[in-house]
């Protein structure tokens, strides 16, 4: 069923008859062509892009709780394209450009909203780094514009400019970047890949992989055996977990990253600021709640929920970035596991198992990279070649030397 | 969540930093003949498990000493602490 306003205005007339399930509920085949572990948005968006571009048949999405109950429902909507560094910078703008395209591409409303992000500045030197971060990100075809203070005040006055530690001299700001609700980038991305013949199979979880002379066979599930020539893994904070059962160590630790929102307010925050100096980002949903965050905990953890001292920092950082938000009451927090990786950047790539992919360490920016994620692991699977704008991102480059190390901190996965 | 230090008693894992993998500890023998490839995975590789894991805090706000804190990453329980010396010491004796 395709959606458009005017089958709104027919539903109205005919009291909401006509709407049907937005995915199918099959039962496993026992084989496929294709098989992809992790109904979340990188794996249900690989799903998309090969049954839609690539025009593959016969693939299944395994899921082992519900579609989109993991990271794609837990982050703070944040999307943008404002890396440093070559081996990231052409992915992520790849991205954006996806993003941009995204609802005409999925029929489907995801309430992308270009409303700009303002990282803000405080010293001079910081001020160096983003005019040459801007600069990076203008060679790739993104968008970058320095502002003074006077320029920060104008678009967002309520800002503490006088911090005594952090006053605020500037912002990096990057106006194509935004939002997007994040549940309906996993309801569209499935719909669309069920309308295209994937099988969306939930409560499927993998338990193990049958592995001969070197290359893949089949997956175990909670539902039984299935067949497959090739299968791909995107399971994000588990992505240890599942690989171990294929006998891999990865260059990962998985960590907790909280996220909150306060109760709804009227608009006052007109795009994402993040406050990176006071480990602080915040941005206004249009339901009228502030959505922001901080930074993770920093110890190894798959259970979805942080402790207090990070709760603590995070208000303090946005107490003293924003003073007037002292008044909002927290409505929800939450955590998500994140599959820090040794550099900070991700993988999507060929493993020591034909016919077995993988597609992690997106830490805690996955959110953004979705589409393209999906795009690109989908040209892996369907070409046996990495995608021309994620050749960086080999599972092999902590041997080879090759790390893309945007923070440049080492191989210290909480310093990302 | 309040880590029950060996020396000083229970004290807010605030004033700890953390390192990682307890494995850590375990440097390879630099003049081996596959160092290369064991440095690598020394460096790089993780178990990152989900249940039981050894890892190393160092108390950069209290006393300065490194531990040993065996904790369930599934659900934040703290079920063994040692000092890191101890169990460096104990590993050399045993080898």
């Amino acid at each position: 069923m395709r959606y458009s306003a005017l089958r709104i205005a027919k539903e109205a007339l005919t009291g909401h008859k006509g709407w049907t399930p937005v995915w199918r509920d099959p039962d496993p085949q026992p084989v496929y062509d294709y098989i992809i572990i992790g109904g979340g948005g990188h794996g249900l968006a690989t799903a998309h892009y090969l049954s839609k571009v690539y025009g593959k048949a016969r693939i299944a999405v395994l899921e082992k709780g519900w579609i989109g109950g993991g990271n794609v429902g837990r982050n703070t909507t944040i999307i943008r394209s404002n890396y440093l560094l070559p081996g990231n910078e052409p992915f992520y703008e790849f991205s954006l450009k996806l993003w941009e395209g995204l609802e005409q591409d999925l029929n489907y409303n995801a309430m992308v909203s270009q409303r700009g992000i303002m990282n803000l500045i405080h010293t001079d030197s910081q001020r160096d780094a983003y005019r040459r971060r801007g600069n990076a990100m203008i060679l790739q075809g993104s968008d970058a514009e320095l502002l003074d203070a006077e320029q920060v005040r104008k678009e967002a006055p309520f800002l503490n400019f006088d911090n005594a530690r952090f006053p605020i001299k500037g912002a990096l700001v990057h106006r194509r970047g935004g939002t997007v609700r994040h549940d309906a980038v996993a309801w569209g991305y499935a719909r669309s890949a069920d309308s295209h013949g994937v099988d969306i199979i939930q409560n499927c979880e993998v338990t193990g992989f049958n592995i001969a002379q070197g290359r893949i066979k089949g997956v175990e599930t909670s539902r039984g055996y299935i067949g497959a020539t090739k299968v791909g893994v995107a399971v994000a904070g588990n992505s240890s977990k599942v690989m171990a059962m294929a006998g891999m160590r990865l260059p990962i630790e998985s960590h907790v990253l909280q996220a909150f929102v306060s109760e709804g307010l009227k608009p006052v925050i007109p795009g994402v600021i993040t406050f990176g100096a006071g480990h602080f980002y915040v941005s206004q949903s249009d339901k009228g709640g502030l959505v922001f965050g901080g930074d993770i905990d920093g110890y190894n953890s798959y259970a979805q929920r942080g402790n207090l001292p990070v709760v603590e920092d995070v208000a303090e950082g946005g107490m003293a970035l924003m003073p007037m938000i002292g008044r909002a009451r927290l409505l929800r927090m939450w955590g998500g596991i994140m599959d820090m990786s040794m550099d900070g950047s991700p993988f999507i790539d060929r493993t020591a198992v034909d016919g077995l992919y993988f597609n992690g360490g997106w830490c805690y920016g996955g959110f953004k990279a979705t589409p393209a994620s999906g795009y690109a692991f989908a040209h892996l699977l369907a070409t046996d070649q990495p995608h021309d704008t994620a050749t960086a991102y080999r599972l092999d480059r902590t041997l080879t030397g090759r790390m893309i190390d945007e923070k440049g901190v080492g191989a210290q996965p909480n310093l990302h | 969540m309040i880590i029950p230090h060996p020396l000083l008693g229970p004290r807010d894992a605030q004033e700890f930093t953390y390192l990682g993998d307890a494995g850590l500890i375990n440097r390879p023998y630099w003049l081996s003949e596959d160092a290369a490839r064991a440095f690598h995975d020394y460096l790089y590789l993780r178990d990152n498990p989900a249940g039981q894991h050894r890892e190393l805090w160092f108390h950069e706000q209290g006393d300065r000493s490194w531990l040993v804190v065996t904790r369930d990453t599934t659900t934040h329980e703290i079920l063994k602490v040692e000092l890191a010396r101890d169990v460096a010491l104990a590993r050399r004796g045993a080898a």
